[in-house]
């Protein structure tokens, strides 16, 4: 085992999951944490460390009771968690925390004490891409597609595939929003967002949350359940616009971050086993296999097409079922690593027989940041 | 209908939105390394200088990607609407709507080229909408 090597020691989600009309934001944060301290045996005076996006560490921590040597609030959309978890492993390595507590909760579809969703006019969003009629993500995150569409001789059908194969993992799923088979006819019957994309095509929006709890690999093996260590880990930022992206056929971010991720590693693409990318969108597990450097530029929608990602298939991809069936309360990064911790442990209710590591991919904003945690329950 | 959302112009960008009230799409290029760049700052991204200048665009460039927003936000209106990306013949992407053009994938072709039409929507604000060119 390398000396500084850290891993995660408590895992869970919220109790309920999807429509959760009686919970507030902080309340589904604390729900959580204790259902994920838990999990480790701890409590909360054991956390020294917390981290969290959407509300502020100071909230956390005090709702909670914690009097952290260790504060992170980096919040850069749906992938802050990888990123917390990247930060929590150098701090646990620096020494300034023994115990790192990350949460999320969000009321996305209840909207309780959840904040609003608003853009400053003087922002360079408001001033530069506001006025011409974007509103939520399914206006923004979407806008580069046609591009990468065309570039590669590809349509909405190769877009349907991806909500059709993951539709299979979230059977699998009794957790799962949507659960029923889905078509790649009903994907393109289904009402239009926003050309090209179609409602089977965005993810839900759901309520939810998820906690994770960080120790050293050398305290890892003193706690209940089984240490998944953490492996190698990457993060990257862009643009705060997606019509500023770099290459509209390619995330910077993600190649950025998976590269510092699998060097950090020190794995090669072939020794992974299981493989989670979050997906808001239909076309973003085309971009990561390709960005991450699991497929050649514009071959990822093959890939899929042809089952390597399905059940059975050699790269097993989003098997919970993901942002498009599983849950999305917002910022789903969370429940992306959930899963990865889930395979790693052998808990996953769709299990990839004899996974020994996962790589978790993130997004956050609308290709604004990325962040990549490689995992393993072995030791390393 | 509520007013459209505007931008609220700020120093480092108060040249660009004159500009499209005056009829003029405004660029900014580096002094030292001629690259243009958009949206407005006072030094090159590319290189770090500061020494910048602003110059008129020529108003030219291609439909580089779009979505058709089928779910209107009020102030748009209640008709879909492509919320398009041009590719500016200088470089830059920049976002904006099409107009003089139908809504519709048919009509909306990647690539075809655009050239700038500016719209008033009060005494300070014009904005810089781009529509099909003219063969």
């Amino acid at each position: 085992m390398k000396p500084k090597s850290v891993a995660v020691v408590g895992a869970a989600e919220t109790t309920r999951m999807g429509k959760i009309p009686d919970q507030s934001v902080i309340a589904l944060h604390a729900d959580a944490a204790l259902n994920a301290m838990a999990d480790a045996g701890l409590k909360p005076s054991d956390i020294d460390g917390v981290a969290t996006a959407g509300i502020s560490p100071v909230e956390l921590a005090h709702y909670l009771g914690i009097k952290p040597t260790y504060a992170d609030g980096t919040s850069v959309g749906g992938c802050s968690f990888m990123l917390h978890v990247r930060h929590a492993a150098a701090a646990i390595n620096a020494g300034l925390a023994k115990t790192i507590l990350i949460t999320h909760g969000e009321s996305g579809r209840s909207r309780v004490g959840a904040g609003g969703f608003g853009r400053s006019p003087s922002s360079l969003m408001g001033q530069f891409e506001m006025p011409y009629g974007v509103t939520t993500p399914p206006t923004m995150f979407t806008v580069p597609v046609l591009r990468y569409l065309k570039t590669y001789g590809l349509s909405e059908e190769d877009l349907a595939w991806v909500a059709v194969i993951q539709r299979e993992w979230a059977a699998k799923n009794p957790r799962a929003s949507m659960k029923d088979p889905i078509t790649v006819d009903d994907v393109l019957n289904s009402p239009m967002i926003a050309w090209p994309f179609r409602l089977l095509m965005c993810c839900l929006v759901t309520d939810g949350g998820g906690a994770l709890i960080l120790t050293s690999a050398d305290r890892a093996k003193d706690f209940p359940r089984k240490p998944v260590y953490v492996l190698g880990t990457g993060e990257s930022v862009e643009t705060p616009m997606v019509s500023q992206m770099y290459d509209f056929t390619s995330s910077t971010a993600f190649k950025i971050s998976g590269k510092k991720a699998f060097e950090t590693a020190g794995i090669s693409h072939a020794d992974v086993d299981h493989l989670m990318i979050y997906d808001a969108f239909a076309h973003l597990p085309l971009y990561g296999l390709e960005d991450l450097g699991f497929c050649k530029p514009g071959e990822a929608a093959a890939f899929i097409r042809e089952r390597n990602t399905a059940i059975g298939g050699k790269l097993p991809l989003n098997t919970n079922g993901g942002g498009l069936s599983y849950m999305h309360s917002g910022m789903y990064g969370m429940y992306a690593l959930q899963e990865s911790v889930r395979q790693m442990r052998g808990i996953a209710p769709a299990q990839v027989p004899d996974a020994k590591i996962s790589v978790c991919h993130g997004v956050g904003g609308m290709f604004a940041a990325s962040g990549t945690i490689i995992f393993s329950n072995e030791a390393p | 209908m509520p007013p459209r959302m505007l931008p609220e112009p700020t120093p480092e960008t108060r040249h660009f939105w004159d500009g499209c009230r005056e009829g003029e799409l405004r660029l900014q290029r580096c002094v030292a390394c001629t690259e243009s760049y958009f949206p407005p700052r006072p030094f090159c991204p590319k290189c770090g200088n500061r020494e910048v200048e602003v110059y008129k665009a020529s108003g030219q460039g291609v439909l580089w990607s779009y979505v058709i927003n089928h779910r209107p936000r009020p102030d748009m209106g209640t008709e879909p609407y492509a919320i398009a990306v041009v590719k500016l013949a200088e470089g830059p992407t920049m976002m904006t709507n099409i107009v003089d053009c139908p809504q519709t994938p048919e009509a909306l072709q990647l690539d075809m080229p655009l050239k700038v039409s500016f719209s008033k929507q009060t005494d300070d604000i014009t904005l810089p909408l781009f529509a099909p060119a003219q063969g």
